[in-house]
């Protein structure tokens, strides 16, 4: 053993507490961050409030929607809308990840594949996903089916191209070890390239998620009685715009968590340090 | 850990990368004794390394057969083992999931996985470490767990390809001397591909020398010296002269004391470890 050993000990003790340092200085950053917004939104409904052609907005400040959210998930309004959208997020979000990662491993894999498939996917990519909308109507019998058809195609391609990056930077060498340590193809696959693109999959998820967030409540709008865009929708035409912004807020705070829950998922199966 | 070595016999052998292309080499005759360890000296280019890949079967030959024990070589094996320059560790797993990893292929039962983790991890004194993640550790220790993740499989046959070329000189020469001293311990074929010649004297019984385009063994060398092998001894240093000479002549430049001075300096580039 030679003294690089020891400092590879002592290396991994300052790192845990830098680790610790981190957090306590993310946790301000976050609650500080929060607080400021906050308080620009107060300050806008302040200053619309006092002037009477504005006064109307009042109804958007902080105060009245935050009292709303308790209210609207006592009623089921939240939940029963957490439910659909979630559903339907996850559907079209579950297919992206099916279509995506397979094609995404080929592209990764095979050069003729991956220049043939390019300007087609990068073409397809290009065209907003909202814009399918139509189409998906008349092709699908329910608006439910044709929601979770436009996150699908809204989330594959971050997916796809994630996954595909990810595996161009995986080291030849690690496949001629496993050959060499008696692996079978499967195994290359579950062993190797799985792990190896993970963090690259899991940050396309990523990715993925918040553009099938987006896209989420706009397609919701139309069509469907149910969801945050539905909800959105219904709270406008009610004139209820406490219940609107308090919407938008359980939007953002979702939004928000699925997005914490992609990151810890990041870190989780991340081996880059 | 009960290994037992393995006879080896290369007949005719011929490698060329692409059909219209140059032979690396042809007709390539070698032999080893059970429990051998065997060296391979030669310049860069000289096609030892492919050498090395096709005895380890990852490489197909175009021409000639490799037996091992009178049994022919079609692909690679855990039987036959290779450590390569840089140690090419899994990053995602910590040093007992990498030394376990060929087990895990073989679809080893956990029990008997982790007991034989353990005593490789011994083996390279790396024991307290088996729960870290490799990209905590040091080069020389990351390459030690190259050689655990080798040694695991209980090989007959360890195949080094300049092995110990990226480390510094102290790790290097702790290497050197670990990996005989357990080859030698456990009673496996060591064939070490190098163009350190110090390496060559201080691991191998026996050193070929390659040269030429194509490649062919254009001379064979003894080490009978005694274990362990420090660099300072005089035994040692008079064989790296002769060995030296003997490289020269078989690449055609001039031996004896008056190449001495230009051809040692050439060499001292490529072995560092005279220095530690």
């Amino acid at each position: 053993m030679s003294t690089s050993d020891a400092m590879a000990g002592s290396t991994m003790r300052s790192r845990s507490a830098a680790a610790a340092g981190r957090a306590t200085v993310g946790a301000a950053y976050f609650v500080g961050g929060l607080a400021l917004l906050l308080a620009v939104w107060w300050l806008a409904i302040y200053v619309a409030s006092k002037n009477p052609a504005l006064s109307q907005f009042t109804a958007f400040g902080p105060a009245p929607a935050f009292k709303a959210i308790p209210h609207m998930w006592e009623s089921g309004l939240i939940s029963k809308a957490l439910q659909s959208s979630g559903y339907r997020l996850g559907m079209g979000l579950l297919i992206a990840i099916l279509i995506g990662v397979p094609i995404g491993i080929v592209m990764g894999r095979n050069r003729r594949f991956r220049e043939l498939s390019n300007s087609p996917f990068q073409l397809m990519r290009m065209i907003s996903p909202l814009s399918w909308e139509p189409i998906a109507v008349i092709v699908f019998a329910g608006w439910n089916s044709a929601i979770i058809f436009l996150i699908a195609i809204a989330a594959v391609w971050p997916i796809m191209f994630s996954t595909a990056a990810g595996l161009s930077k995986v080291d030849p060498a690690w496949f001629k070890v496993a050959r060499n340590l008696g692996a079978k193809p499967w195994q290359l696959v579950t062993e190797i390239i799985i792990p190896a693109i993970m963090f690259d999959v899991m940050t396309g998820i990523r990715l993925a998620v918040g553009v099938a967030w987006i896209v989420l409540v706009p397609a919701e709008f139309l069509g469907v009685t149910s969801g945050f865009g539905y909800t959105i929708e219904d709270a406008r035409e009610s004139l209820e715009y406490e219940h609107l912004m308090a919407m938008l807020i359980v939007i953002g705070i979702v939004g928000y968590v699925l997005d914490l829950g992609c990151q810890a998922l990041i870190r989780r199966y991340s081996w880059h340090k | 850990m009960s290994i037992r070595g393995v006879e080896i016999n290369v007949h005719g052998l011929g490698y060329r990368y692409s059909t219209r292309g140059n032979p690396t080499f042809t007709n390539l005759q070698l032999q080893s004794r059970r429990g051998e360890a065997l060296a391979i000296i030669g310049r860069s280019g000289c096609g030892k390394s492919t050498l090395l890949h096709i005895i380890a079967g990852l490489n197909r030959p175009t021409e000639g057969v490799i037996e091992f024990d009178g049994k022919k070589v079609d692909g690679p094996s855990s039987r036959w083992v290779m450590m390569f320059q840089a140690p090419h560790l899994y990053p995602w797993m910590k040093v007992s999931q990498n030394v376990g990893v060929g087990l895990k292929f073989a679809r080893w039962p956990e029990k008997e996985k982790a007991e034989r983790v353990n005593e490789a991890l011994r083996l390279v004194e790396l024991q307290d470490y088996a729960d870290v993640s490799v990209q905590d550790l040091s080069g020389g220790q990351q390459q030690r767990v190259a050689l655990a993740r080798s040694l695991v499989m209980e090989p007959e046959l360890l195949l080094l390809d300049e092995p110990f070329s990226a480390l510094d000189a102290f790790t290097r020469a702790s290497l050197q001397r670990d990996v005989r001293s357990i080859a030698k311990k456990l009673g496996f074929n060591l064939i070490i591909v190098t163009h350190d010649i110090d390496e060559a004297i201080l691991m191998a019984d026996r050193a070929l020398i390659m040269a030429g385009a194509p490649g062919k063994i254009v001379t064979e060398f003894e080490v009978p010296l005694p274990d362990p092998r420090q660099r300072q001894d005089k035994d040692v240093q008079a064989m790296r002269s002769r060995l030296m000479d003997a490289f020269h002549s078989a690449a055609g430049k001039p031996t004896g004391a008056d190449a001495h001075g230009e051809e040692e300096s050439e060499t001292d580039s490529d072995s560092v470890t005279q220095h530690a």
